[in-house]
């Protein structure tokens, strides 16, 4: 009888080191929309997206993705462009990093809430690599800038087999990291309206701390005058973390337009969007903690925007 | 297993390299070039001690692929100090004791420099915010926010 092998045991201090590096694939950087389609055909689930990468390598390096072909398309014509015009809005294309969005002039004099809700993501070095489209495409429910994207009515414009298609958000998200794009598409740009005249928005996001971490909760609010409405306004309200998909709250939406604007109505709205929220526990926060706050931010929210609107009259 | 040949600036020296699709900036410059004044804390973009300054701009290097770097400017903590003298704002770390195990410290001096970059005179909330990525297990943070109050004060 032979004497057991002996077994030097690893460290667990040393089995958690990290690593610098990233599992083997093959990146390729391209410069034409109809390249990525025949690469996303031809590869299927073994190719991925690259924008900023702040989502990506971090899932890769947590063994949830293992693509063979990383398909960089930063370089691509038009995708890191901001144009704004009065009449059709904002275009934003879907690689223009973070901080490049919150800093352009037209984004912070005409969608401060774009600005407010960018500024809640992580830190600003993250930011500088991380896009709104990677933000929109990677599908998390506590996407911070999709929120804000369903109150604007933003449309996603994807590129595909058959050319041009648009995407209104409200469509985007299917569950928890599945979007509509289809086999061989990809998100080119994200078309952002021009909201109404006398507009106000707010985006309030609970984190575990106060600087850049994922939403316990995230809500935004948008509101407006509208003279064919009852209460003479129209609101938007969306949520981030409380669902499988960042979601609207249209019982909200409509409480706030069927009559005159009180503080019990603000309340019945926020009351609302708490009955809208259907969160899970995690980690970072339980389902009742969510559902209690899901009230709580929604009614700071409404309340600010109603203020902004009243002082604006 | 794709390799590329990259052409890039590092701290003011142009360079090539040849490197792996899957090599991570940080590797590149830690293990490739031997730049270890980049650290890795976390590899996820969490800690910010791997902060280098790209086109100017601060990233995590952990989560930018040194592919991704070709044609583009590097400046790493190496790059701070010039000619065997300290940049302000690192004298200002030293002046504050804003280092004590020194491993946050180069991401945080990149991080600050490119604050002090795109605003010479923030406000200490501007400073909080702007280090919001750069954990420091060692200085409870006040010295640091000090220093780089200090370096914009002197004109760092
Ligand atoms: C430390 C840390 C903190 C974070 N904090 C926050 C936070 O506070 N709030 C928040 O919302 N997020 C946060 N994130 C997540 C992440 O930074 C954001 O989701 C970011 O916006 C992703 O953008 P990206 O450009 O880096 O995407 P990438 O990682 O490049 O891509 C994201 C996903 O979209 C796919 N994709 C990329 N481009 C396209 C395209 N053109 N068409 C179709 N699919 C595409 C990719 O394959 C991938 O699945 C954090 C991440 C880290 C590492
Ligand atoms: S090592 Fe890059 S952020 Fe921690
Ligand atoms: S000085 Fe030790 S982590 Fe900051």
């Amino acid at each position: 009888m032979s004497a057991a092998p002996k077994v030097t045991p690893t460290a667990p201090s040393m089995l958690a080191m990290p690593s610098p590096g990233l599992p083997p694939f093959d990146y390729v950087r391209v410069n034409h929309p109809g390249k990525v389609v025949r690469l996303l055909l031809e590869h299927g689930d073994n190719a991925r997206l690259l924008m900023g990468g702040t989502d990506i390598f971090v899932q890769m390096r947590d063994g949830v993705l293992a693509p063979q072909i990383v398909i960089d398309l930063k370089r691509l014509p038009g995708m890191t462009n901001i144009r704004y015009d009065p009449a059709r809005g904002l275009t934003v294309g879907a690689a223009v990093s973070m901080n490049a969005l919150a800093a352009h002039p037209a984004v912070i004099a005409h969608y401060p809430l774009l600005v407010q809700a960018v500024e809640t993501v992580a830190s600003y070095q993250l930011r500088s690599r991380a896009t709104m489209g990677g933000n929109l495409c990677n599908a998390s429910p506590a996407a911070d800038t999709a929120p804000a994207a369903l109150v604007l009515e933003t449309r996603c414009v994807a590129w595909g087999p058959d050319g041009e298609r648009v995407i209104p958000v409200k469509d985007f998200f299917l569950g928890v990291r599945r979007t509509a794009l289809q086999p061989g598409e990809f998100l080119a740009r994200i078309e952002i309206p021009t909201p109404p005249d006398g507009w106000a928005g707010r985006y309030i996001k609970l984190g575990r701390n106060a600087g850049g971490d994922l939403a316990i909760v995230g809500v935004a609010v948008m509101g407006y005058p509208d003279h064919s409405t009852s209460s003479g306004y129209r609101f938007k309200v969306a949520l981030a973390s409380v669902a499988p998909t960042p979601i609207r709250v249209p019982e909200a939406e409509a409480i706030l337009s069927a009559n005159p604007i009180t503080e019990d109505l603000l309340a019945q709205a926020a009351r609302a969007a708490e009955d809208t929220a259907k969160p899970i526990d995690d980690l970072r926060g339980s389902a009742r903690y969510r559902k209690a706050m899901t009230r709580n931010l929604a009614r700071r929210a409404l309340d600010d925007v109603w203020h902004e609107l009243r002082k604006e009259r | 297993m794709a390799a590329h040949t990259i052409t890039f600036t590092v701290n003011g020296a142009p360079e090539t390299a040849l490197v792996h699709s899957h090599t991570t900036l940080l590797a590149f410059l830690r293990e490739q070039l031997g730049l270890t004044g980049t650290k890795n804390g976390c590899s996820t973009g969490e800690c910010g001690a791997c902060t280098v300054l790209l086109n100017g701009e601060p990233v995590n290097a952990c989560l930018v692929l040194a592919v991704e770097i070709d044609g583009a400017e590097l400046v790493t903590v190496e790059g701070l100090a010039h000619d065997g003298q300290l940049e302000p704002l690192q004298q200002a770390f030293i002046d504050h004791t804003g280092t004590q195990c020194g491993f946050c410290t180069p991401g945080i001096l990149i991080a600050a420099r490119a604050l002090l970059n795109r605003n010479p005179d923030p406000t200490e909330a501007e400073i909080k915010d702007a280090l919001r990525g750069n954990l420091c297990r060692c200085t409870g943070y006040m010295r640091i926010i000090d220093a780089v109050k200090d370096a914009a004060r002197t004109g760092g």
